[in-house]
């Protein structure tokens, strides 16, 4: 039997959760040995493939990118895990909520005290995905199976929630793998 | 807070150039001013015009026109609601039950109240106080009772449809205090104890044993509260006590008060019904003088007792006692953290004793006639007479004096309502049951309620009612604990998304579980009875729900509209969305 494909996808997010993925350290071996990667930034993959067993959602969405992404990510997978903070909560990106638009690219592009925009334009090619009203959490947009907390979670938490999902046994999170103090 | 409060009745707003100078002169800071005026309805930090309207946005106004009469008042005025008009004359605003649902829709012009509005009567009334800007002048012809009174002068009806034996019967003046004054403190509440008396606010706490608490608590002073803010929505029985029975209520004070050693009482008085200051004021005066309150009240050597009207600013949330407690102290209204309960450390962090307006009646008809009169009327476990204040769609709206005891079932045939399809027991935070509970009983063990009985017909959208009573409590919760400041919000956004038929079944599991934890985890009452009106219709109106959810496989969520979501950039960006537009 061929084994099951993982595929994990930072959107509105720092990949902070995906370093985290990768502070598993020498535990990644065990892991290929569990499961092939598809679609990810480890291995470059670019669109996903088959079918997947597990899909890993860093980020919320902040772009019709993002959303594109992630309803392919709902098709493909049998598992959504939204994986820290942002996935689950919009967390820094969705900072921006409360303030329009034209105001965010105002400070971003013309007024913001460290711009240097000599020509005043906004960034506007056509390959430059349009931005959302807001930044909207994963399970907003699509039907989200487990959220993992964490700013980064820990890679010892990923690894506890992962070889849980493949396993089938119930997961074990004990206290000191989600206090973040 | 009376301060500000009477720079607010002067100015029409409270200037927040004015916060430094109250502040210093309260001996406080400046951000206590701040927050006084933010949290209270009543104040404002901007200018308001001469006469302020302030619309009843009750469940039950709305269902008989509010908003055509608001929309009527819009047009005449030529503002929206929440605006003053460019002359300064009037302010439009909504505000939460004024206790008027029985002759809704109701309205507040300034302290003037005006019931049975239509919208065909809004232009006399501008016109009407463009003249003089007195809204006194719009009241033509006095309501029945106390209303008619020199001091009252207002159009509100009593609507007393059933008087029972204990409090809206004929009584002789003072029996019971004088009788209470034969005995000693503790044969007193003795007395009250064996009567069973249960607090008449909805809590239900044996109003006995919390004056006993009292008695015993360490303390130089005590006082003796009463809970005149009746602001669960639809509750308006309180009101016709206030009008009709304010001796009986004081004697009941009084009685508390030479029982547990207090000094001073405290009306606490909702702002809605300020139109009966004056004369309750007037009632306490003619007291004093009478040798009812001040010093050795009836030639009782050592008893002395007086009390004082708190005017509050419309804060639903100072109904529960510490929050009543802490808005005498003229702070915000936040509720305390219990214990200590208020009979240990309550108004000063003196032993105080809170009880409702109804409860005060009770114990002094039960000083008259003795514990075992009021213990057989109504069930074993409930004793006495309930107040009940029944509105919406019936026949007969008004108050209603009956046993504890009787079945919805009974009291919707009084009102005229036998067909009704839902019945809301209790206001927003009480719950919503369907036909096949009217033969459940009205009483503390069964179905509870500080008065507020709301009747609904098949003809109503029972989830705007859900959501009307959600959009109340987001409005008034303190926003002191999380729970209750963001789990109603979301309960209501939910709510909202399966209304528009966005919903799918785990919605609901999601309601449930948000409820239950938004209850358990709040800080004080407001928070934690908020979700009832979704919990309990979620219980007993299950079908109303299921048929408005539909499962969904795909896996996306149907309340997510990317075209919508992207409308703001396509617009700034003057393109479409490459991925999705083309779909």
């Amino acid at each position: 039997m061929s084994k099951p494909k993982i595929a994990t996808t930072s959107l509105a997010g720092c990949f902070g959760c995906h370093m985290s993925l990768l502070d598993i350290d020498e535990r990644i071996l065990q892991l290929i040995e569990l499961i092939d990667f598809d679609k990810s930034p480890i291995d470059d993959i670019k669109k996903i493939e088959g079918r997947c067993a597990v899909g890993l959602i860093e980020g919320g969405c902040c772009n019709e990118e993002n959303v594109h992404v992630l309803q392919e990510f709902r098709e493909h997978c049998d598992v959504l895990v939204s994986l820290g903070d942002c996935a689950t909560m919009g967390g820094i990106p969705a900072m921006r909520n409360n303030i329009p638009l034209a105001e965010c690219f105002d400070e971003a592009y013309l007024t913001g005290i460290t711009v240097y925009n000599p020509s005043g334009q906004v960034p506007n090619d056509p390959d430059i995905p349009l931005i959302l009203d807001k930044v909207y959490p994963a399970h907003e947009v699509v039907k989200i199976d487990y959220f993992l907390p964490g700013c980064p979670p820990s890679a010892d938490a990923i690894w506890a929630a992962v070889t849980a999902l493949l396993s089938g046994k119930p997961i074990e999170l004990p206290y000191e793998l989600l206090k973040y103090d | 807070m009376d301060m500000v409060r009477e720079v607010q009745q002067e100015l029409g707003y409270v200037p927040p150039e004015y916060y430094e100078l109250i502040a210093k002169e309260a001996g406080t800071h400046r951000v206590e001013v701040e927050s006084v005026i933010s949290f209270y309805a009543f104040l404002s930090d901007r200018k308001q015009g001469k006469v302020v309207l302030r619309l009843c946005d009750d469940i039950i106004d709305r269902f008989k026109g509010a908003d055509d009469v608001a929309a009527a008042f819009e047009n005449e005025l030529g503002i929206s609601m929440g605006e003053t008009t460019e002359d300064g004359h009037f302010t439009l605003e909504w505000t939460a039950c004024i206790g008027m649902s029985d002759q809704a829709p109701a309205a507040l012009a300034n302290d003037t109240v005006l019931t049975n509005l239509t919208p065909e009567k809004v232009p006399g009334i501008i016109a009407a106080l463009r003249k003089k800007f007195d809204p006194q002048d719009l009241v033509s012809e006095c309501g029945d009772g106390g209303n008619a009174d020199p001091l009252v002068q207002a159009m509100v009806q009593n609507n007393i449809l059933e008087r029972g034996e204990v409090l809206l019967c004929d009584c002789t003046p003072e029996a019971g205090l004088k009788k209470t004054l034969e005995k000693t403190p503790q044969e007193v509440i003795a007395e009250i104890k064996e009567s069973g008396l249960q607090g008449r606010g909805g809590a239900g706490f044996l109003v006995g044993l919390k004056w006993d608490f009292t008695r015993g608590a360490a303390g130089e002073n005590k006082f003796i509260l009463c809970n005149a803010d009746e602001g669960e929505p639809g509750t308006f029985k309180d009101r016709v006590l206030l009008t009709e029975r304010p001796d009986l209520m004081i004697e009941g004070m009084t009685i508390a008060a030479y029982s547990t050693g207090a000094e001073t009482g405290i009306i606490y008085l909702r702002a809605e019904y300020a139109y009966l200051r004056a004369f309750l004021e007037e009632v306490l005066n003619r007291r004093r003088k009478a040798g009812l309150l001040g010093n050795s009240i009836s030639g009782k050597e050592g008893f002395n007792f007086d009390i004082r009207i708190q005017m509050g600013a419309g804060a639903y949330v100072c109904g529960e006692e510490s929050s009543l407690i802490s808005s005498c102290e003229g702070t915000r209204g936040d509720p305390a953290d219990r214990p200590p309960f208020p009979a240990i450390a309550g108004y000063k962090v003196s032993p105080t004793a809170v009880n409702n307006v109804e409860s005060y009646c009770c114990a002094a008809r039960i000083m008259d006639k003795g514990a075992v009169w009021f213990e057989n009327i109504g069930t074993e476990r409930s004793c006495g007479t309930k107040l009940l204040s029944v509105c919406g769609d019936c026949e007969r709206p008004g108050v209603y004096e009956v046993p504890f005891g009787i079945t919805v079932a009974e009291l919707l045939k009084k009102v005229g309502a036998e067909d009704a399809a839902a019945v809301q027991i209790a206001g927003p935070s009480g719950q919503m049951i369907d036909r096949g509970q009217y033969h459940r009983k009205i009483c503390f063990s069964d179905l509870p309620t500080g008065g507020s009985i709301m009747v609904f017909s098949a003809q109503r959208d029972l989830l705007e009612v859900v959501d009307a009573f959600m959009e109340f409590f987001i409005d008034e919760s303190c926003g002191y604990c999380v729970p209750c400041r963001v789990g109603n919000v979301l309960l209501r956004q939910r709510l909202e998304r399966i209304r528009e038929g966005k919903g799918v079944p785990e919605d609901l599991d999601y309601l449930e579980r948000l409820g239950k934890s938004t209850c358990r985890m709040s800080r004080c009452g407001l928070g934690q009875t908020s979700p009832n009106p979704i919990l309990s219709t979620l219980k007993n109106f299950r079908p109303i729900y299921n048929a408005l959810v539909r499962e969904d496989r795909s896996g996306l969520q149907k309340s997510f509209d990317v075209l919508k979501a992207v409308e703001d950039a396509s617009e700034l960006t003057g393109r479409r969305s490459v991925i999705f537009h083309a779909r």
